[in-house]
């Protein structure tokens, strides 16, 4: 019996932190279609409830009720498992992003290390999804985006090393509490930007949307996919984009700590501070969307190995190098 | 010069100008309208859908000449015709396939006595094909439906015929 109520417990707990999650996801796919919308001077889904904010649910429902085609010639299994794999990996590392002082589902002292295990194991899904549609386009399309995300991965890697350096711990709350004198983004404005650009192309946004270039690949991976299975592999990509938009505001922008440490503003949650700080990471992705024109494949790999991955080098060098010089090293 | 360019690459000026740019367009008036709520003007000109129209008295136009019949490039007009009691050629069947139709205007251009009319209604979309033959009753029940605006249609148009 006690070892029931543990178990309802912990599910109690994740359907607390799921449920808001999806729902935010929904709504975040609203928001990015009415920037993208504004910025064009269009009106963008206004129609379905107040100001078309209920457009993703609509959507939702319809693909819910069409036909999952499941093309002839392809391996059935793994074709129905890649969606299903992308989802959950996108909605598991939600498991350890703390929404305040102990306020994380999992508060494992190597969150960041996990974060970035399952948004590593995230390409598999698009592989899978890719390889098991047993067709040009999505194949094509999942060999770039296999390629794009582990070259990106190498450098969002080397920038999470220079925050850690200045931290000293891979605990996320530990990384957030770090950040009380000063946010990483005043001393690691380089590495956010790369950070920002890399996260990016591992969501498989645009500027660097390749895998899924509707002017050569159709849809990419996602071609031979219909109804609520195309519905998950949509959840997934903006679930890792809500993801890359908390870890971004955990590493660089404090997390759930308010901008100044005076009277009318921490009496705000730091759940709101977080919320409020991944929705401005976010609008920022959806006004890249807007602006920047797709990039070409050799300059894709060319901006992240030879830019990016040089640039973050030299600045864990030269972090080390300056908290070493000046004693700042963290006392594990 | 290769330096400024070397400096502009690494300080991201073209990029971020083109944010400020969409961030300052975002907050500018909307150039679309809000379709189904609200419409843009159309000409008086406009070809949409068919109508028959009738005189004043109720007694319809169409004369059966068939005219549109002969003009029409798609052959989607089919007009049958007979003598009415009181002696004058009427129509018995006056169908338009609306699948079949351009909406070229040349029915409307060749009537003589300006019975066959294109107006201003672009939304009869339907959801079985069946719907769009249109028959000689769903005619000139659409001209009564819109008698007012063609006839200010026909009338605003008419200098420059």
């Amino acid at each position: 019996m006690a070892y029931l109520n543990i178990v309802f417990d912990e599910v109690y707990k994740i359907l607390f932190l799921l449920i808001p999650v999806l729902v935010s996801v929904a709504m975040i796919v609203w928001l990015d279609r009415r920037v993208w919308a504004f910025v064009q001077k269009r009106q963008g889904p206004n129609v379905v409830g107040p100001f078309g904010l209920l457009q993703s649910l609509a959507d939702a429902l319809k693909y819910i009720f069409k036909e999952i085609i499941i093309p002839a010639s392809s391996n059935k299994i793994i074709f129905i498992l890649a969606p299903i794999i992308t989802m959950t990996l996108a909605l598991i590392a939600w498991a350890v992003i703390p929404f305040g002082e102990n306020q994380a589902l999992a508060n494992i002292n190597v969150g960041i290390l996990y974060i970035f295990a399952v948004s590593s194991l995230g390409v598999y899904g698009i592989i899978m999804g890719g390889w098991a549609s047993n067709s040009k386009y999505p194949f094509l399309g999942a060999i770039r985006s296999a390629a794009q995300m582990v070259s990106y991965e190498v450098s969002i890697g080397i920038i999470i090393i220079n925050v850690l350096l200045c931290v000293g711990s891979l605990n996320l709350s530990d990384i957030v509490m770090a950040q009380q004198n000063m946010w990483f983004i005043i001393p690691l404005f380089p590495m956010f930007v790369i950070f920002f650009i890399s996260a990016l192309a591992e969501t498989n946004r645009p500027p660097f949307d390749l895998p899924e270039a509707e002017a050569e690949l159709v849809a990419g991976y996602q071609t031979e996919y219909s109804g609520m299975m195309y519905a998950m592999f949509w959840l997934g990509e903006y679930a890792n984009i809500l993801l890359m938009c908390a870890l971004g505001s955990i590493l660089f922008l404090g997390g759930w700590l308010s901008p100044i440490d005076l009277y009318p503003f921490n009496l705000i949650p730091g759940v709101f501070w977080l919320i409020f700080k991944i929705l401005l990471l976010f609008i920022l992705f959806a006004l890249v969307k807007a602006v920047v024109p797709r990039y070409r494949y050799d300059q894709l790999m060319r901006l992240g190995w030879k830019i990016f991955l040089p640039l973050s080098l030299t600045y864990v060098v030269l972090t080390a190098s300056y908290l070493f010089y000046f004693n700042l090293l963290p006392v594990i | 010069m290769k330096f400024t360019r070397f400096l502009k690459t690494i300080l991201m000026v073209d990029f971020i100008t083109g944010l400020l740019i969409a961030l300052r367009e975002m907050f500018k008036s909307k150039k679309t309208i809000n379709y189904p709520f609200e419409k843009g003007k159309i000409s008086p000109r406009f070809r949409g859908e068919h109508a028959l129209r009738r005189y004043p008295n109720g007694e319809e136009r169409c004369i059966a000449c068939k005219l549109c019949e002969a003009v029409c490039p798609a052959q989607a007009i089919t007009i049958e015709s007979a003598e009415r009691s009181d002696g004058s050629r009427k129509t018995t069947r006056y169908d338009i396939d609306m699948m079949k139709c351009i909406y070229c205007g040349l029915c409307e251009e060749s009537c003589p006595v300006d019975a066959i009319v294109q107006g201003p209604n672009f939304e009869f979309s339907t959801e079985t094909r069946e719907e769009l033959y249109y028959t000689k009753e769903k005619l000139l029940d659409n001209g009564d439906r819109w008698e007012n605006i063609l006839a200010a249609n026909i009338k605003s148009d008419n200098p420059y015929r």
